[in-house]
C-alpha cells in the first residue's frame, strides 16, 4: 500500500505480567481507511495489544506512535483523545445510568457548566439512529437493556468520541445477526470517512467479508500480516497454530465404546446454550474445545446447578435429573464435582486454611451428627494432601500463602474428597507451570481408569489432544463437531472452533447454521 | 405529549422504590390529618417539620456515601459535633451570630472532607474510617460541651422555627400583615429551609460530572475506571457533601433548643436512621441508584410513623418494634429482584 504514514505503529513493545511473557517485541502498524483483522489462538496475546492501544495497560518495553508522533497514554481517556477507541466487551457501561448518560459518560454537554440533558439526549438519539437502534430510547437504563442491545450502546459511545482508530474486540459476539449487518455497514462507512477499523474476531467468514488486511498473532509474537486473499484458510490456521507441544501426557487407553453415564438432550439457556447435546460414559474423558466464550463455561454451569431456568433433559445412568443448585448436584444421584473458573474466588476462600477448604464441600462426611470429627477431618486433610501431592508446610496455613498451581490442586482435592462420579473441569491448568500441569493430567487419567467420568474444558488444544478420549468443539452455544481417536489434531480442533468446513467426520447434522 | 407522558412513565418505573414512598408518604400524611383533631392546620405541619429537619439533613448527607457504595457512619456524630459548635458561637450581633453559623458549616463540612481523604488516599474502607472518625467528633464535640448547654440567639430560634409571618415580623422585612404576604404567610420556615438547602443544592449537583461520577462509581467502579472518570474526586466529594449535610442538620438542631448537646447515644441513633431513611427512599445500598429526593422523603416517612404513636395512643415502648417491621417490609420490597437472575453467580458479585 502506497500509504506514508501508518495512522498507529508499534515499535517493539513487550508486555510481561510476572513471569508470563503476553508480548515480546512487536512491531505492528494499521494504516487510514482501511478494515485489519487481527487474529490468533486464545493467549496469543491480542487482548493484551488492544490495551496497550487504547491506554488500559502500560507496556513493559517498546514505543507507540499515532499519526508518527510518540504517545505514552496513561488511561483509555488520553487514548480517546488522541483518537484511539476500543470497544470494550460491555466493560465499560455502567448499568444503574441511561443510555444517554452512557454515552456521553466522561465528556457530556454542557450549558451553565451543568449536564445538559435535553441535548445530551437529543445526540444520543442521532448516534442511536446512526447504527440503526432508533428502538433504543436515550433514556433507558442500561441494565434494562438486552446483552446485545448493551453491545450496540458499547459502539455508539465509542462513535460519539469521533475516533481515528476504533478497536473492536469481539465486538459482533454478543450481537443479533441483523445488528452485526448494521455493524458491516458502519465499518464500510467509517474506511469510506478514513478511519481505521482494527477488528478482533473468531469468526473466518466474518474477517473474509470485512477485511482487507490480516495479522496473526501466536504465543505473544506477531507473526505475519498480509492483505485478504493473499493465503487460503487452512494457510492461516497453520500460522496461528504452528509450536511445539511441551507437556507430556499420560498414555490413552484405545478408542472403544464406553458405557454412558451422562446423556445431555437439547440444553439451552438464556443465549448462550442453544441446544446443547453430549453423553459422557463411565471412565470416559470428554473435551470440551473451541473459542472461548461459545457456551462451554454455561455449560458446565448448568449442569451444576448454579444457573435457573435451563430448558432440555439431563440423565444421569438413564434417570432423568435436575439440578437445582450446587448443593443437589453434588449430592447423589448425580455427584457432580466442578472445579470452577475463577480458583480465587469460586474455588477456594483465601484467608482460610489449606485444611478448612480440602474439606468445605465434604464436611458431611467427616462429621458425626452436626459435629466435625477432629480426628475424621484430620485423616482426610492428609489423604488429599497425599493424593494429589500438594506441598504444603502445614495444613492449616492459609490457602492463600500457596503458589498458583498448589493452589489449584486444593481445589481439586477438595472436590475428589466428596468422591464425585462425575468431574466437571474448567480449564483446570490455567496459569499453572508445566510440571503441576503434567500431574494434574496424570490425576485426571487416573480418576478415569477408577471408573469416574470426566468432562473437561480447556483452552489449551494440546491439553484436548493429549488428554481426551472424545473432543466436542463448540461453536455458538452448540456443539458443532465430535472428534475421536485419530481424528483429534490441533488442524481438526481449529478448524472447528472457527467453524470452517472440511472437517472430517461426525459433522452434526444442521450444525453449520 | 406523548412523548412526555413516555418520560414521566420510564421516570417512575426507574425510580419504583422513590414512587411508592412518595405516594406512601402522601397517603399517611393525609391520614395523619384527617385523625389529627388540629388536622390541616399550620400549626401541625409546623411541628411536624420542625421535628423532622435534622433526620432529613443526615439522611441527605448519608445519601451521597451510600450512592457510592458506602457508609458513613459518623453522620450522626458530626451533626452533634456541628450542634455544640453552634452553640458555643450562635449569639450576639447578627454579623457574630453570621460568622458563627459559616463556622458551624465549616467545621462539618472539613470533617467530611478527612472522612474522604482517609478514604481516598488511606485506602480505608468507609465504614471503619468513618466508625473511626464518628467517635473522634464525639469526642471533639465532649471537648466544647462537657454538659449540655450554651447559648443560640432567641430571636432566630424563634424565627426559624415557625411560620413565614413570625419570620418577617421579628426582624421587620416588612408588614407582616400586609394583604400580599398572606397567601404564603403560613408556610413553616423549617419546610423552606428543607427545600431550599436540599433541593437548591441536590438538584444541580446531579448535574454535575462529578455528582454522575458518584453514581457511576456505585453502579461499576471499573466501568467508571475504564471511562475515565474522576473517581478520586468523586469520592472526596461525597464525604464531603455528607459533613456538610450533616453540618446542616446539627446547626439546624442547635437553633431549635437554643443549646449543644454531646450525646452520643442521639448521634448513633441519628446515623442508623439515617441509614434506614436513604434505603427507604428508594436508593440501594449497593450504590448506584436513587438520591438525596428520595432520603427526604424516607427520613420524613420515618418521622411521619412516630408521628401515629402521638395520636393513637400506642405505646411509645412498641415505636422501635413497629419502625423495624415497616423497614424491613419496605426493604423486602427492593430484594424481589433477585428472583429475576438467571445465573445464580451474579448474585454473589
Amino acid at each position: 500500500m502506497p500509504q506514508s504514514e501508518p495512522i498507529l505503529r508499534m515499535a517493539g513493545i513487550s508486555k510481561s505480567f510476572g513471569a508470563t511473557q503476553a508480548l515480546q517485541d512487536v512491531d505492528f502498524s494499521c494504516f487510514t481507511g482501511s478494515i485489519h483483522a487481527i487474529l490468533g489462538e486464545n493467549g496469543a496475546g491480542k487482548s493484551t495489544l488492544i490495551k496497550i492501544m487504547s491506554g488500559v495497560l502500560d507496556p513493559t518495553a517498546g514505543e507507540l506512535f499515532v499519526e508518527g508522533g510518540l504517545v505514552n497514554f496513561q488511561s483509555p481517556t488520553q487514548a480517546a483523545k488522541d483518537g484511539v477507541v476500543c470497544i470494550f466487551q460491555e466493560l465499560s457501561l455502567v448499568p444503574d445510568l441511561s443510555v444517554a448518560d452512557n454515552i456521553f459518560l466522561d465528556s457530556p454537554p454542557k450549558k451553565w457548566g451543568l449536564i445538559d440533558k435535553k441535548t445530551q439526549r437529543e445526540q444520543a438519539r442521532v448516534l442511536l439512529a446512526r447504527i440503526k437502534c432508533g428502538d433504543i430510547d436515550p433514556r433507558a437504563l442500561v441494565k434494562d437493556l438486552s446483552l446485545s442491545r448493551r453491545q450496540m450502546v458499547e459502539i455508539a459511545k465509542a462513535l460519539s468520541k469521533k475516533p481515528k482508530v476504533l478497536i473492536l474486540d469481539e465486538a459482533t459476539s454478543a450481537l443479533s445477526s441483523q445488528d452485526v449487518d448494521t455493524i458491516y455497514g458502519l465499518l464500510g462507512e467509517l474506511k469510506d470517512e478514513g478511519v481505521c477499523c482494527l477488528f478482533i474476531s473468531h469468526k473466518m467468514h466474518e474477517v473474509e467479508r470485512l477485511c482487507d488486511t490480516l495479522s496473526v498473532f501466536r504465543n505473544g509474537k506477531h507473526i505475519e500480516t498480509f492483505a485478504k486473499g493473499a493465503k487460503s484458510d487452512d494457510e492461516i490456521v497453520k500460522l496461528m497454530i504452528g509450536r511445539t507441544v511441551d507437556a507430556q501426557f499420560p498414555a490413552k487407553p484405545p478408542p472403544k465404546d464406553y458405557e454412558t453415564r451422562l446423556s445431555i438432550r437439547d440444553l439451552k439457556w438464556e443465549r448462550q446454550l442453544k441446544g446443547v447435546d453430549l453423553t459422557l460414559g463411565r471412565g470416559e474423558i470428554v473435551g470440551l474445545g473451541g473459542l472461548d466464550g461459545q457456551g462451554q463455561k454455561e455449560l458446565l454451569l448448568a449442569l451444576f446447578g448454579v444457573l435457573r431456568s435451563v430448558e432440555g433433559e439431563v440423565r444421569v445412568d438413564d434417570q432423568i435429573v435436575h439440578t437445582g443448585s450446587p448443593a443437589e448436584a453434588k449430592a447423589s444421584p448425580t455427584n457432580f464435582a466442578l472445579v470452577p473458573e475463577d480458583r480465587k474466588t469460586e474455588g477456594l476462600m483465601l484467608p482460610m486454611s489449606i485444611a478448612d477448604n480440602l474439606m468445605i464441600a465434604s464436611l458431611d462426611k467427616i462429621s458425626d451428627g452436626p459435629v466435625v470429627s477432629p480426628s475424621k477431618e484430620k485423616e482426610a486433610v492428609a489423604n488429599g494432601i497425599k493424593q494429589l501431592e500438594i506441598k504444603v508446610g502445614s495444613p492449616h496455613h492459609a490457602v492463600s500463602t500457596l503458589s498458583g498451581g498448589n493452589q489449584q490442586k486444593v481445589v481439586i482435592a477438595k472436590w475428589l474428597c466428596t468422591n464425585p462420579d462425575i468431574v466437571l473441569l474448567n480449564d483446570p491448568t490455567r496459569g499453572i507451570d508445566v510440571g503441576t500441569k503434567q500431574e494434574i493430567y496424570k490425576l485426571i487419567r487416573a480418576l478415569a481408569d477408577e471408573g469416574k467420568s470426566i468432562l473437561l474444558y480447556s483452552t489449551d488444544y494440546d491439553e484436548l489432544i493429549g488428554c481426551c478420549d472424545r473432543v466436542a468443539v463448540m461453536y455458538d452455544g452448540k456443539i458443532t463437531v465430535e472428534l475421536k481417536g485419530d481424528e483429534i489434531s490441533e488442524t481438526s480442533i481449529v478448524s472447528a472452533a472457527l467453524n470452517i468446513g472440511d472437517t472430517p467426520a461426525h459433522q452434526k447434522p444442521g450444525a453449520m447454521q | 405529549m406523548n412523548d412526555y407522558k413516555k418520560s414521566l412513565k420510564l421516570a417512575i418505573g426507574q425510580n419504583m422504590g422513590f414512587t411508592v414512598a412518595t405516594v406512601g408518604l402522601l397517603l399517611l400524611w393525609l391520614l395523619y390529618n384527617i385523625l389529627h383533631p388540629g388536622g390541616f392546620s399550620s400549626a401541625v405541619l409546623i411541628q411536624n417539620t420542625n421535628e423532622s429537619v435534622v433526620i432529613v439533613f443526615v439522611a441527605i448527607a448519608q445519601t451521597f456515601p451510600i450512592l457510592l457504595g458506602g457508609l458513613d457512619l459518623s453522620v450522626g456524630a458530626v451533626m452533634t459535633l456541628a450542634n455544640c459548635v453552634a452553640s458555643a458561637l450562635m449569639s450576639g450581633s447578627p454579623i457574630q451570630i453570621l460568622i458563627g453559623a459559616i463556622i458551624t458549616l465549616l467545621t462539618g463540612t472539613a470533617f467530611g472532607f478527612l472522612n474522604g481523604m482517609i478514604v481516598v488516599y488511606g485506602r480505608i474502607q468507609p465504614i471503619i474510617a468513618t466508625l473511626a472518625t464518628g467517635s473522634i467528633a464525639i469526642g471533639l464535640a465532649l471537648f466544647i460541651r462537657p454538659q449540655p448547654g450554651g447559648d443560640v440567639d432567641g430571636d432566630l430560634g424563634w424565627a426559624l422555627t415557625n411560620d413565614l409571618y413570625e419570620l418577617v415580623y421579628t426582624y421587620g422585612w416588612w408588614d407582616a400583615d400586609a394583604a400580599w404576604f398572606s397567601p404564603f404567610a403560613w408556610i413553616p420556615v423549617p419546610l423552606l429551609i428543607i427545600i431550599i438547602v436540599g433541593f437548591g443544592i441536590w438538584l444541580p449537583f446531579k448535574k454535575t460530572v462529578t455528582g454522575r461520577t458518584i453514581y457511576a462509581v456505585g453502579s461499576s467502579e471499573s466501568a467508571a475506571f475504564m471511562s475515565g472518570l474522576p473517581i478520586e474526586r468523586a469520592k472526596l466529594t461525597a464525604f464531603t457533601m455528607a459533613g456538610f449535610f450533616a453540618a446542616c442538620g446539627g446547626l439546624y438542631l442547635a437553633i431549635q433548643t437554643s443549646s449543644g448537646n454531646a450525646d452520643m447515644t442521639q448521634a448513633g441513633s441519628y446515623t442508623l436512621n439515617s441509614i434506614a431513611a436513604v434505603v427507604l427512599g428508594g436508593t440501594s445500598l449497593f450504590g448506584g441508584v436513587g438520591g438525596a429526593i428520595g432520603s427526604l422523603v424516607g427520613a420524613l416517612l420515618l418521622r411521619m410513623l412516630s408521628f401515629y404513636f402521638r395520636i393513637m395512643s400506642i405505646d411509645p415502648l412498641l415505636q422501635p418494634l413497629i419502625e423495624g417491621v415497616v423497614l424491613l417490609v419496605a426493604v423486602s420490597l427492593g430484594a424481589l429482584r433477585t428472583l429475576r437472575t438467571k445465573n445464580r453467580l451474579r448474585l454473589f458479585r
